[in-house]
């Protein structure tokens, strides 16, 4: 049967499996929109494209599916930029399709033309211009495997306008066969065996969590690794959840803004096992202090990871799921099992009133069990990683890498589409609030019970606790004079809006938040002066806390 | 048809991809391109070697200079210059056909510079017709791998 | 003197006096000694909507807008507002912070390729290694945004740099190629001649100004001589909307997609089209071989790079619009057009039917016509809301009117609009903009209040993604795929929370009172109007025909003939 390229594109998006796209409409992708009305694929209308990215996001890493977004050519496609830098960042598997001129028009500055493979070039795992209606289901096919394969990461198709419209045959493209990309599985043997002497021999050694361990869905794994090794755990802020919190191993995170326990066990340990972690900034501190005692083995997907910011004892290239079996098989046979070591109680001291850390305390109190929670940028998602326990993989979602104010709200809204059963709570700033407001009416439209609470100290609180630390306490520019009534906000989007006034009201807010299922904002004010501690200031090694 | 455009630009990081950008954004078709420092160690020049008619060809031109690192372009098509490309070519040969490759590359004044149990490597400088030509007398033997430079050009005279 | 203090010291030597953005981590340096300087910052809430706000504040004034923007998020977030000033050639410095030189391509907290990823959409853009370099770098940022054809330049600066202590600081140099590149090019007397010659055997002639009539002060007063002196039409693009007075019988609004049916007609029936500082977009020329075909094509471009790009023209000629027109208006004089020409013309002029069941959009125009005087700036959004203030609100004077035309950026006019209204704080700022275009920068309403800016919010609303929808009912069997906006919020209560007075506004006479209402208070509104949520903007020449193959619910008897 003869389809048009919009057709065509549909088709291999069902036969990706897609259920549900974000998008927003278009001059140049009329015929897709058109297209995808006949199919079963859900379409999320949302307010701006960079909240459609953001939501396909949250959709992907709620699900560990591959997230679709639809954008029209020009500015559609510009607006998608921040999020396809921030998924590229956070190693998200999504597919990108964006609208173009017809092909006879690009490079002649045409009405909302943009060059936008030439845009994405650095923020995407691979980007297409696609020049034939019969290269469509190809080029679909590649995309998703390659999103979704090896280092997750985002993929964007750029459709002329006249492809879309052009007819051909549809023939479905099933074999991905690519010759420049086989990503590694295996890990290589002698580099196993020469980690599982090292784990077998150490006497305190610490296993880091990061991204990598929810992409490769070997949560068991490093479980029955760390039962082995009598290892202690500690995470990034992107493994956060690939763990179990509340167990007795785990310390918290690590990096600049890290739970003190997690940074003293990565300075004092002998083997630093890390996984699915790319050794960022923010986690190591001074690289040059950073775990000074151990012998380091770094097992990741990304061959270019490895060695890219810390020298490293042990490199292994493979697949986490694959390369921890292979270690736990020879963990077996060649070295005893310890005994279980029972660490002190990681107690983190929180002064009760009115703070941020409190409050999250009696959030996670009241929460359901089955809440995902999502954040925003800023000092509230630190303190949300440091003080709130997450025991399951995908439960937590925020921007890490790119540290995308304005993530919270649209990634809530994907989440909250893609497991329509569970709670799910944004946990934002006033000044990423605003970033992420239009997604609001999105949220509104569905009729979607998610729950934004606000913690606000109308002021950019990150940026003013640098300011804090490095400028001598002179803050500029920082400050959001009293410009919005939240509560009011909340009535003109039909949502429900409830306002923390004194430490008293906190437990029947929360209480109240989650006796329903409707659209709520909460808002808490907090003082502006409070501080994210501990912190490890710039060139320092982590056990220099302040 | 192709045109030789020998582009002056500041010899700076990132210029490539400027350049390399416009060519990919406006659909412009590159068949070679060149980059080397030139006498003047801030300057650059690109030799780049384009697939289009005389509209497309002004096109190029016009937006080149609009790149602002872009010092100078001139299309040398139509000048008296002298043209030369490099190539590197590695032949099946055992010893029987080792004499016969060496006299046939003496007629294109080309060079063996090494010589292997079953292979050797020829160099030779020269026009793209001239390359052309020594890869096709050296088809029959066997070719086993290829590298080659695009076109470098000079105008010839005092400019 | 720090880094950061000498960039500060070069842009107010630059006489910036105002710069919009959002500090983060790598710009926190900058952020510090800011306080110091004597220029003012405006914290905007999006960097999209610093970016739109910079590119309202130069169009509005011809001068540089600047923004300043954190590296990573902060930079990207900027992208769609370079792009919108870059399709619009809007002279725009953006300045973005990156991460220190020794974290560079290690994929860094907050890092991002910003040279690479905005190399498409800016003029130039730079990457600043050395701190010495600063004065070379803003001062060819700043002639390069102004010169020749106008458009975004992006400084990209390390945070280590920002700190670089500096010792001496250089006189700042333009490197010479740059300067001989984007100087002024020389009118040359035999094109112009050719042109001359050409007008002066014309009987049909018709001008046609673009922007870059706009961008080319004092323009106005030439190309009012031009015309009047010789009879000559006036035909205008979306971007040279205000460079022609609208009030005068020789002006035919705005030609294209949503052209005036007497501008379209005219194009097609001239014998010689002078097209000034425009670029032949496809919204502007519809099917390009039949392009204004009877015509012969003067073209005056200060691009070279434009000339000939999309449509091959008899004489083009690469000159300021300014110069030109100057030269034109003393050589240009008695000239015999057809008598007939103006009367065709004028019995192809559309006439206006007006629904009366709901609000009809054009009726709301008229009305904010009515309102607009020599102090007011129109700014809109993007949709069909622009496209019926751009066939019916005329502005008095160039810059009067701002718009995304190039990309056409959704939520471009909230952000535009206080970026104008900062620059021209004594005018009058109308923002005409839609419901999905202004829920896309809806954030930046918190900046009217704060900033006590008195800005007119009229907001077209039918409850539509409205452009989108008319075209899925015209080519798509009425398919109206997630275009749908009618959960939108309550826009009254949404103004309210920021503080704004906000009014839903259903009838033709509450509108006009209203409105009238807003414009003479020297305090913020926000209008909800409620139009006709079926009604769609005509007239209209579908995309890829030519200009005379014209629909529209409104037209005169004589013009059925051409419609096919």
């Amino acid at each position: 049967m003869e389809l048009n390229g919009a057709q065509i594109l549909v088709k291999a998006l069902e036969e990706q499996g897609v259920d549900t796209i974000f998008g927003y409409p278009g001059g140049a992708v009329l015929e897709i929109f058109d297209a995808l009305r006949e199919s079963s694929i859900r379409q999320i209308l949302v307010r701006h494209e960079q909240g459609g990215a953001h939501a396909a996001s949250g959709y992907a890493r709620a699900l560990g599916k591959v997230g679709v977004c639809v954008a029209t050519s020009g500015p559609g496609a510009t607006n998608l930029v921040t999020g396809i830098a921030t998924a590229y960042m956070d190693s998200v598997p999504l597919v990108f399709i964006t609208g173009q001129v017809a092909k006879a028009m690009v490079g002649t500055d045409a009405f909302q033309e943009v060059d936008i493979t030439g845009i994405t070039s650095p923020i995407t795992k691979n980007n297409y211009l696609v020049q034939n209606v019969q290269d469509l289901p190809k080029i679909i096919a590649e995309a998703f495997y390659i999103a979704k394969s090896g280092r997750p990461g985002p993929v964007l198709i750029d459709i002329p306008r006249d492809v879309s419209m052009a007819k051909c045959q549809y023939n479905p493209y099933r074999n991905v066969d690519i010759r420049s990309y086989k990503p590694t599985l295996k890990g290589h043997p002698t580099m196993i065996k020469k980690a599982v002497k090292i784990l077998g021999e150490a006497s305190s050694p610490v296993i880091c969590i990061g991204g990598g361990v929810i992409n490769s869905g070997c949560s068991a794994e490093v479980q029955e690794v760390v039962e082995l090794t009598g290892a202690k755990v500690v995470s990034t802020l992107m493994g956060l959840g690939a763990y179990p919190g509340n167990s007795q191993t785990f310390q918290g995170m690590l990096g600049t803004y890290g739970n003190k326990a997690a940074n003293l066990a990565v300075q004092s340990c002998d083997c630093f096992l890390a996984l699915g972690m790319r050794f960022d900034d923010r986690v190591v501190g001074n690289p040059e202090k950073f775990a000074p005692e151990a012998q380091i083995i770094h097992i990741d997907i990304d061959p270019a990871e490895i060695g890219k910011n810390i020298p490293v004892d042990v490199p292994i290239v493979g697949d986490l799921k694959n390369v921890l079996q292979d270690i736990i098989k020879l963990l077996k046979k060649d070295h005893k099992v310890r005994k279980t070591i029972n660490f002190p109680n990681r107690n983190i001291q929180i002064n009760e009133g009115l703070n941020a850390p409190w409050v999250l305390r009696n959030l996670q109190r009241v929460a359901p069990s089955n809440t995902i929670v999502t954040t925003d940028v800023g000092q509230h998602q630190m303190w949300t990683a440091q003080h709130y326990i997450f025991n399951q993989p995908r439960t937590f979602i925020s921007s890490g890498g790119l540290g995308t104010m304005g993530y919270g709200i649209p990634a809530a809204l994907g989440a909250q589409l893609a497991m329509p059963e569970s709670t799910v709570v944004a946990i934002t700033g006033d000044g990423s609030f605003q970033m992420g407001m239009p997604e609001l009416g999105t949220i509104a439209e569905l009729e979607l019970p998610i729950k934004i609470v606000i913690f606000n100290n109308n002021t950019l609180g990150m940026v003013r606790q640098l300011q804090h630390y490095y400028c001598g306490q002179r803050y500029s520019f920082v400050d959001f004079k009293k410009t919005l009534d939240f509560m009011m906000l909340a009535k003109a989007y039909g949502a429900e809006g409830l306002r923390i006034e004194k430490e008293a009201d906190v437990t029947d807010v929360f209480k109240e938040t989650f006796a329903n299922r409707k659209f709520t904002i909460v808002e808490c004010p907090i003082n502006s002066r409070d501080l994210v501690n501990p912190i490890v200031l710039a060139g320092n090694g982590l056990e220099e806390m302040v | 048809m192709k045109h030789t455009l020998a582009v002056l630009v500041e010899n700076h990081p990132g210029v490539l991809s400027r350049v390399s950008g416009l060519f990919s954004r406006r659909g412009y078709n590159i068949s070679s391109l060149v980059v080397s420092e030139t006498e003047d160690s801030s300057v650059s020049r690109m030799t780049i070697v384009v697939d289009g008619d005389e509209k497309i060809i002004e096109q190029v031109t016009k937006q080149l200079n609009k790149l602002i690192d872009v010092i100078k372009v001139s299309d040398v098509t139509h000048d008296e210059t002298v043209d030369r490309q490099l190539l590197l070519v590695k032949v099946n040969a055992d010893n029987s056909a080792k004499g016969e490759i060496a006299q046939l590359m003496d007629i294109f004044r080309a060079r063996i510079i090494d010589i292997g149990k079953k292979s050797l490597i020829v160099e030779a400088t020269g026009s793209e017709e001239k390359i052309d030509a020594i890869i096709k007398s050296l088809q029959p033997f066997g070719i086993l791998e290829i590298v080659k430079t695009g076109t470098i050009s000079m105008v010839r005279g005092a400019k | 003197m720090l880094g950061s203090e000498l960039l500060l010291k070069c842009l107010e030597e630059k006489q910036v006096k105002l710069v919009f953005g959002i500090p983060g981590g790598v710009v926190i340096p900058l952020y510090d000694v800011l306080k110091k300087s004597n220029i003012k910052h405006i914290l905007t809430r999006h960097e999209q909507g610093a970016a739109h706000a910079a590119d309202g504040y130069a169009r509005s004034t011809g001068k540089v807008g600047v923004c300043f923007a954190t590296s990573g998020p902060g930079a990207t977030n900027l992208l769609t507002g370079l792009a919108t000033a870059y399709m619009d050639s809007s002279p725009v410095v953006a300045i973005t912070g990156q991460v220190a030189k020794a974290f560079l391509g290690k994929d860094s907290f907050q890092e991002a390729d910003t040279v690479g990823l905005s190399q498409p959409v800016t003029k130039h853009n730079y990457l600043v290694r050395d701190a010495n370099e600063i004065p070379d770098i803003v001062a060819e940022a700043f002639y390069i945004a102004t010169h020749g054809r106008p458009g975004p330049v992006l400084i990209d600066i390390p945070k280590d740099v920002f700190t670089q202590e500096v010792s001496e600081i250089r006189e700042p140099k333009i490197r010479k190629h740059i300067i001989t590149k984007l100087e002024k090019p020389v009118l040359n007397e035999i094109q112009l001649g050719k042109a001359l010659e050409l007008l002066k055997h014309s009987k049909r002639p018709l001008i046609l100004a673009g922007g870059g009539v706009t961008q080319a002060e004092g323009s106005y007063e030439f190309l009012r001589q031009v015309a009047m002196n010789n009879e000559i039409p006036v035909a205008v693009t979306l971007m040279g909307k205000g460079v022609f007075p609208a009030d005068n019988p020789l002006f035919l609004g705005m030609v294209g997609m949503h052209g005036t049916t007497e501008a379209n007609w005219a194009i097609q029936n001239c014998d010689c089209l002078l097209a000034i500082g425009i670029r032949f977009d496809d919204r502007v020329t519809g099917k390009l071989e039949e392009f204004a075909s009877k015509a012969k094509k003067i073209h005056v471009d200060i691009d070279a790079a434009e000339i000939g790009k999309n449509c091959a023209v008899d004489v083009p000629i690469c000159a300021d619009s300014y110069d030109f027109l100057k030269m034109l208006s003393q050589k240009l004089r008695g000239i015999k057009i057809n008598k007939d020409w103006l009367k065709q013309i004028e019995l192809n002029k559309s006439i206006q039917k007006v629904s009366h069941s709901h609000l009809d959009p054009q009726e709301v125009m008229a009305t904010i016509n009515s309102l607009v005087d020599e102090k007011t700036i129109v700014v809109t959004d993007v949709g069909q809301h622009q496209m019926w203030a751009a066939l019916f609100v005329h502005p008095h004077y160039p810059r009067g009117f701002i718009t995304s035309g190039g990309l056409g950026t959704m939520g471009f006019g909230l952000p535009a609009a206080i970026g104008v209204q900062m620059a021209n704080p004594e005018k009058k700022v109308v923002l005409i903009t839609g419901d999905g275009s202004l829920q896309m920068n809806i954030q930046e309403l918190a900046l009217i209040k704060q900033w006590n800016l008195p800005i007119k919010i009229f907001l077209i609303n039918n409850g539509y993604l409205g452009m989108v929808r008319q075209w899925q009912e015209l080519f798509f069997n009425e398919n109206y795929a997630e275009t749908s906006l009618e959960a939108g919020p309550d826009w009254e209560k949404l103004a309210q929370a920021y503080g704004i007075k906000g009014k839903t506004l259903r009838t033709p006479y509450e509108c006009k009172e209203s409105l009238n209402t807003a414009i003479s208070s020297r305090e913020p509104w926000l209008m909800d109007i409620k139009v006709d949520p079926g009604a769609n903007v005509f007239p209209m020449v579908p995309a890829g025909c030519s200009l005379d193959q014209i629909w529209g619910s409104w037209k005169n008897e004589a013009h059925v003939s051409s419609l096919g």
